[in-house]
């Protein structure tokens, strides 16, 4: 263990799978306590054995990140069993399968858009709410390397992606001064559900990276518990890339 | 730790950043070879951390034999280089273009981009052949903006940064990650040399406009650009290249 959070309330959306399991494992691994949201009660339950089995302490509550009533009553539950909020992963996501962009449906660019914006923008009102009331807090958006980068036919996740680092740089600067931290990460292509729920064949994936591999899971969280822990004290309204060399190309 | 007995060698390792990214890898578990042009200034840090975890030679880092021989000296003391931190830098003078004459322009060139050019030259090498490693160049802030009246230094920042796009993609055949650390304004004498530059004698203005131009209103410390540079240097950062990576207090956005 390299990181230390003991003790520490940390919230990771869209935790049942994928990067944000990794990283509340991650979480648990440094001592924190970790509370972990997802839409499907089963993964959430599921995801929250694995994790208690591993020897933490773990809250798992089903939440809609799109829905301000969902996340208001989130961090409700949090304060009332915790007290506090200290970290927050704001991972929750979602994608479209590949599609031309004249063909995409308005219905597919509003759903994605509420997730992963929208989703973002609830999350983080509610958290910084808290976040003043206790003093201080870090926030970690769950940007991607197609923040900045584009991916051909991915029109809706690639537009909610570059609006979360925007919104990032811009609420980090509102709360500089007031001791709440909002960095982004930007991973390359890992093989979550998400990803494979957009591109079969991960070889082409592969070879958009300088590394020529795909990342792990555990590489991406490592750069989400930098950016969390106090290691990066002067780092705010910062993307830190975790991506292979993609944004190099 | 997250080094422990990697072999570290960081250029400027006498300026403000430099010392921070000493301690900072030491405590990790590194050995670290210090290097800078003012060899004095490194022996007592040296003697601090001991000879057996620190050794210290003196570079100009615009002199290719002086870089060759800096990369020997790692490689006999502590028989390679895992990580290297080129981050030996210069500020050069304030002023406007008109004003400005070429001369400034060259020595702040050669220090900060042709001798990180050097550095890299020399060091690949010893990386490829130890089975890969990390290299952490130190651009700046000034690397991703415009500020008047300092064109050698922020030309030189920039520079470095498209130097590590093209190392990163040369690199990753040798499992070298070459990235970025990127400084806001940070306590040193580097920061207080560029505000004497801009206001002479009135450096405490300076100090409030920088302050206020930065959204976290106030300098980094020196060990916040360390910390970034372990993280980089680390195996944590595995999947990182290429990679611009700020620490400026919201300075950029």
């Amino acid at each position: 263990m390299t990181f230390d959070f003991s003790g520490k309330v940390v919230l990771v959306t869209g935790a049942a799978a994928g990067l944000g399991f990794a990283c509340a494992q991650a979480f648990v691994t440094a001592g924190a306590r970790v509370v972990i949201t997802d839409i499907s009660q089963a993964a959430l339950d599921k995801a929250v054995a694995e994790l208690q089995g591993e020897g933490g302490e773990v809250l798992g509550l089903l939440n809609d990140a799109s829905k301000s009533a969902d996340v208001n009553a989130l961090l409700d539950k949090i304060v009332e069993r915790y007290g506090r909020l200290d970290i927050a992963v704001n991972n929750a996501g979602t994608s479209s399968p590949l599609s031309d962009f004249h063909e995409v449906a308005e219905s597919e660019f509003d759903r994605v858009l509420a997730v992963n914006l929208k989703g973002v923008w609830l999350c983080m009102q509610a958290e910084i709410r808290q976040m003043l009331k206790q003093g201080g807090g870090c926030i970690v958006n769950m940007a991607s390397a197609t923040s900045r980068n584009t991916y051909p036919g991915a029109a809706p996740y690639v537009t909610s992606k570059f609006a979360v680092a925007g919104l990032t740089r811009t609420v980090a600067v509102d709360y500089a001064e007031r001791n709440i931290r909002i960095n982004a990460i930007c991973p390359g292509n890992v093989a979550t559900p998400l990803v494979l729920s957009m591109v079969e064949d991960l070889s082409v994936l592969s070879a958009k990276h300088a590394m020529k591999r795909l990342g792990t899971p555990a590489e991406v969280a490592n750069g989400v518990l930098y950016l969390a822990s106090d290691l990066s004290s002067f780092s705010t309204g910062s993307l830190l890339e975790v991506d292979g060399g993609w944004n190099a190309i | 730790m997250r080094l422990k007995d990697k072999v570290v060698l960081i250029t400027g390792a006498a300026g403000a950043i430099g010392i921070a990214a000493v301690k900072r890898f030491s405590e990790e578990g590194a050995k670290v070879m210090l290097a800078d042009v003012n060899l004095e200034s490194l022996q007592p840090l040296v003697a601090q951390l001991g000879a057996d975890r620190a050794a210290c030679v003196a570079v100009d880092v615009t002199q290719p034999d002086q870089v060759e021989n800096m990369v020997r000296a790692c490689t006999d003391a502590f028989g390679g280089i895992d990580v290297f931190v080129a981050n030996a830098g210069i500020e050069g003078k304030i002023g406007e273009i008109i004003d400005s004459d070429v001369a400034n322009l060259d020595k702040v060139l050669a220090v900060n981009v042709r001798g990180v050019w050097l550095g890299l030259h020399y060091v690949i090498p010893v990386m490829k052949n130890g089975g890969g490693g990390s290299i952490i160049i130190t651009s700046s802030g000034a690397g991703v903006k415009g500020a008047a009246n300092m064109v050698p230094y922020n030309t030189s920042k920039h520079a470095v940064i498209g130097m590590m796009r093209c190392a990163a993609l040369e690199c990753t055949q040798y499992n070298i990650r070459v990235n970025t650390v990127n400084p806001g304004p940070i306590e040193s004498r580097m920061m207080r040399s560029i505000a004497e530059g801009f206001a002479p004698g009135g450096g405490d203005d300076f100090n409030q406009k920088i302050t206020a131009q930065t959204p976290m209103g106030r300098y980094g410390q020196p060990v916040e650009i360390a910390n970034m540079m372990v993280f980089l240097g680390s195996d944590e950062s595995s999947y990182c290249t290429g990679s611009v990576y700020m620490v400026d207090g919201g300075n950029a956005t």
